[in-house]
């Protein structure tokens, strides 16, 4: 069964691999551009391309919202920029700083608009998980208040009993042991971290519609969510933090008259949720090429020789199939450590006195 | 290079979809299950002391009922042995007094016996006294008929009175 199932796994992967081919490779040319291929999928769009039925395109269109000074707040949907298409003015860059993205012309330069927030596939694949995050937690949440007011206090199962474990998990192995004492506070934002980039992660491994998109492989998304968890750090780190920031305990000479430590650690505070930041984007944006790679093997050899091209589908299979186990255990891992690494920080920002330290260490 | 530049519309909609999320699941969600397996994990804990100290109660029974059982042993024993000194007792109290009595009538018979003895003694005194003046009685009839022989026999008599004394 299981066999099976990684099979079609692997299938569907191919397929989400194909479509993008079919519809840019029209011409049938023996050059197949592997990076273009690639990047098509992981950096966003102004369209949802679903998939494609012979030459049809299955796409859902998205609102483009911009703002200019020529024509203030304006709103279209996308299919209007569909295949070089122009709406008033706009239209997708094909080349250039700014490809891929809405311009338009203003003294004959491309020039992105002022604001463009358009709900792009990045952010409809935010709203999705977001949506699906808020209906899995509250019904849950819902469920326990139901069975607390019936007086049930006994362990649920199934996907509730999964769900609770990795709660627990965030709280008592996490939170609890980093954090300290004042771990309470921080644990609704942690638990929510955890959760959406894990269910960001998951999403992005499933290769059809509602999944397949690159959300936590996204710098911006990652980006709000480092500066979370540097607010976390900094709005309520203690006395004893900032202390240690601006006059650490180390000789005074590297304090006095050049503040050499002062810097660095000054410096440190920003430096951890960028590592955080770059961490989790890294990771997630590798895992979408590392796939998308492998299911490109297949279209490589093809053009080169049928046969090779068939005995490399195989290999691509295998190879996409433990790409896509591993990218599994990736998305736990890299929400584990995003958690870890914020815990951490938060942590170190409600340090105790130095007498409490001494004890401490004394104690390991 | 343009992976490395956030985004500007993306970062909006992040900071307002995460800010909302964020917002409702701090509020309604998380608290709710958190709390509740906080709950369980106190009521465990609470069952398990329970448990402890329903054990601890047990044995505290246990060892009670045992140290009952010990003392009524014990009791049972000691009464027993009591009653086998009691018994003892008045077996050698019974023959001690049967020993008396028997000393009792034992001397008494002796008492008895003398006094018998004693009277028959006064009996048989008394009839050969009588015998004998009788006999003396007789003989000096006869006898003093003879002046000489009469003082012979006096001298003789009183020989033998004498001697006998």
């Amino acid at each position: 069964m299981s066999l099976i199932r990684v099979v079609l796994l692997g299938l569907l992967l191919s397929t989400q691999a194909l479509s993008p081919l079919y519809a840019s490779d029209s011409a049938a040319s023996a050059d197949v551009d592997v990076k273009k291929i690639i990047f098509e999928h992981v950096k966003d769009a102004y369209e949802w391309h679903i998939t494609t039925l012979g030459d049809k395109h299955i796409s859902i269109y998205l609102p483009v919202i911009l703002y200019t000074e020529r024509t203030g707040w304006i709103l279209f949907s996308s299919k209007e920029l569909h295949h070089g298409g122009e709406y008033n003015g706009f239209y997708v860059a094909s080349q250039g700083v700014n490809e891929g993205k809405v311009v338009e012309r203003v003294d004959g330069k491309e020039v992105r608009p002022l604001l463009d927030i358009s709900v792009t596939k990045t952010v409809f694949a935010l709203f999705i998980n977001a949506l699906l995050l808020l209906v899995i937690v509250l019904s849950i949440a819902r469920m326990y208040k139901h069975r607390r007011s019936a007086g049930r206090l006994n362990a649920p199962g199934g996907f509730v009993g999964a769900f609770e474990m990795l709660v627990s998990m965030v709280v008592d192995d996490i939170a609890k042991p980093n954090i300290g004492a004042a771990y309470a506070r921080y644990v609704p934002y942690l638990l929510t971290a955890f959760f959406f980039i894990f269910l960001s992660n998951i999403m992005g491994i499933i290769p059809f519609f509602p999944g397949g998109s690159n959300v936590t492989g996204n710098i911006a998304v990652t980006m709000v969510l480092a500066v979370c968890t540097f607010l976390a750090v900094n709005l309520f780190g203690n006395k004893e933090y900032w202390k240690e920031i601006f006059w650490p305990d180390v000789p005074v000479w590297l304090k006095v008259p050049v503040p050499l430590m002062p810097f660095i650690e000054l410096f440190g505070i920003f430096v951890k949720p960028f590592a955080l930041m770059i961490r989790l984007f890294a990771n997630i944006l590798a895992g979408h090429t590392v796939v998308l790679a492998f299911v490109s093997i297949i279209f490589v050899t093809m053009a080169v020789n049928s046969l090779i091209g068939t005995a490399m589908t195989f290999v691509s299979v295998v190879f996409t199939v433990f790409i896509n186990f591993l990218e599994l255990l990736v998305a736990f891992i890299q929400a584990f450590v995003f958690t870890m690494l914020s815990s951490v920080f938060i942590g170190l920002s409600l340090p105790q006195h130095h007498t409490d330290k001494h004890n401490d260490i004394n104690e390991i | 290079m343009s992976f490395l530049l956030p985004d500007a519309g993306l970062l909006f909609w992040m900071l307002v979809v995460f800010g909302i999320v964020f917002f409702i699941l701090a509020r309604y969600g998380f608290p709710i299950i958190v709390d509740m397996v906080d709950e369980r994990k106190r009521f465990i804990d609470q069952s398990l002391q329970n448990a402890k100290e329903a054990n601890e109660r047990l044995a505290a029974i246990n060892a009670e009922s045992e140290s009952l059982l010990k003392s009524a042993r014990d009791e049972q024993a000691r009464i027993l042995r009591e009653a086998a000194v009691t018994r003892d007792e008045l077996i050698k109290e019974a023959r001690e007094r049967a020993d008396k009595e028997g000393e009792k009538m034992l001397a008494e018979t002796r008492r008895l016996i003398q006094m018998e003895k004693e009277e028959m003694m006064r009996d048989m005194r008394r009839q050969v006294a009588e015998l004998s003046i009788e006999i003396s009685r007789k003989i000096l009839r006869r006898e003093l008929s003879d002046d000489v022989r009469q003082g012979s026999l006096i001298e003789e008599y009183i020989d033998e009175t004498l001697k006998k004394q």
